[in-house]
């Protein structure tokens, strides 16, 4: 029996003025399954990342999560965002607020919990992550390294139903890449549906049930990360793999 | 030279004072004033709108491409025929200093708000947050640390300003120099001690600012 489909993408195409960016992508995204997002730069795999939340909007074709076309202007977006974690190179965590506050910003906000009930939640999610003794400092007292770890469990506080990593490792120092892989590990383990670009080739080996090999825009390959790293049978995969492994 | 100075001083002290005392409050009235005109204008201009986008343009435009002391002008031969109530010259003069100052005002707020990073927006909108939510908890908190230390440097700038409304005996600083100037024809003299109070009120809010800054810097996460 197949798990149930979360994400659905149809003839999605996004171009940038007269740049095409992603080339008619239909693909499906599984409940509980870590996909791997790789390829060269250029070859839109970030821009598809941030379609299926819809960061981008589509020049063209669907984006459907749980069902719902997110691409359709009569609903709530942001309620479905909520169910729509990312997490970005750059961090990006606000660095006007403290890190509790970083974390239970949005559930207040927005899911209206209680802050005593949305900071015990934040609490054990700084546990889980190392980070409990930075809970009432600012961002800028952190390394790259625990700034995304924070920025991983910001998106967590929500209470997801999927978890998008654009190139989380890419800005960091490489003795940092290692404890955010843990995290994105550890959630992979758990049962997270996760969608990951990146370009830790070992890393997408090992976690993913699934690679996707992205070139121009287009899925040129996609298999199980054994046929894609020891068996490619795509002229592009061969050449990229070749250049990175 | 240096004796005319402080007897003059100390006989038409008060006339400065009064005159600096109505500077400090023109320059304050007309920030604050123009700073919420100015917020209208940039939330309009940043609307993506075209007709708000035309619009704050060419206001924008206007009032920075003229000399502000023809505005002045323009104000003060108006604004009592276009309005039904009796306007008097100070209010006139006041009116046309808010309106020029929005104009400033209203670029230092548009800079300050698009200075925040993209990212930003990003993260929150991904989260779920609002486009309100994000813009009052993510944006203007970031925007505020770029754009006060720009209004603080708009009120010194406005100090000096508002030297013009002495054209029109406004009271403040220079039109206290003129009084003093026609009671005595001691003119530059008069002028010396006008220029030595709006140097000292300058410097002494130029330093103050800077260390403002730094305590906003300092105070960043």
């Amino acid at each position: 029996m197949k798990a149930k489909e979360l994400i659905r993408v149809e003839s999605l195409n996004k171009s940038f003025g007269d740049l095409k960016v992603l080339n008619n992508i239909t693909e499906s995204i599984y409940d509980g399954e870590v996909v791997s997002i790789i390829g060269p730069s250029g070859s839109g795999k970030s821009t598809f990342l941030r379609c299926l939340n819809l960061l981008e909007r589509p020049t063209s074709g669907k984006v459907y999560f749980e069902g719902v076309d997110l691409s359709d202007k009569k609903i709530n977006l942001d309620k479905h965002r909520q169910k729509i974690g990312m997490v970005f190179q750059l961090f990006n965590v606000f660095p006007h607020l403290k890190v509790i506050d970083n974390i239970t910003l949005t559930p207040i906000l927005e899911k209206k919990i209680q802050r005593e009930e949305a900071e015990k939640k934040a609490d054990e999610l700084l546990e889980r992550v190392g980070l409990i003794d930075k809970r009432d400092v600012y961002p800028t007292k952190l390394s790259g390294g625990q700034k995304q770890r924070l920025a991983i469990i910001r998106a967590l506080a929500m209470d997801p139903k999927v978890m998008l990593f654009d190139e989380p490792t890419s800005a960091l120092d490489p003795e940092m890449v290692k404890e955010v892989l843990e995290v994105i590990r550890g959630l992979a383990l758990s049962g997270m549906t996760i969608v990951i670009v990146t370009h830790e080739m070992g890393f997408a080996k090992e976690v993913s049930d699934r690679v996707i090999f992205m070139a121009d825009g287009m899925i040129q390959e996609k298999d199980t990360p054994d046929e894609i790293f020891n068996n490619p049978k795509n002229r592009r995969t061969i050449e990229f793999l070749s250049k990175v492994l | 030279m240096i004796d005319t100075v402080i007897m003059l001083w100390g006989k038409y002290y008060y006339v400065y004072i009064d005159g600096l005392l109505g500077t400090l409050w023109l320059a304050a009235l007309t920030v604050f004033a123009a700073t919420l005109l100015g917020t209208v204008i940039a939330i309009m201009k940043l609307s993506k709108i075209k007709i708000l986008d035309l619009f704050t343009s060419a206001y924008i435009g206007v009032l920075r491409g003229t000399p502000i002391l023809l505005q002045l002008y323009f104000f003060w031969l108006v604004l009592p025929k276009a309005v039904p109530i009796n306007l008097s010259d100070t209010a006139c003069i006041i009116i046309a200093l808010i309106v020029n100052a929005s104009s400033y005002v209203a670029e230092v707020i548009r800079a300050g708000i698009q200075a925040v990073d993209k990212g930003q927006v990003e993260a929150a909108r991904s989260l779920g947050l609002s486009s309100v939510n994000t813009m009052k908890k993510i944006i203007l908190p970031q925007a505020v640390k770029n754009i006060l230390p720009a209004l603080g440097n708009e009120y010194i700038s406005m100090i000096k300003q508002t030297s013009l409304a002495s054209v029109f005996f406004v009271q403040e600083l220079m039109t206290s120099y003129k009084t003093v100037q026609s009671a005595t024809f001691l003119a530059i003299p008069s002028l010396i001690i006008a220029g030595v109070i709006y140097l000292i009120v300058t410097t002494v809010l130029t330093k103050g600012l800077s260390v403002f800054e730094r305590r906003l810097q300092a105070n960043e996460s």
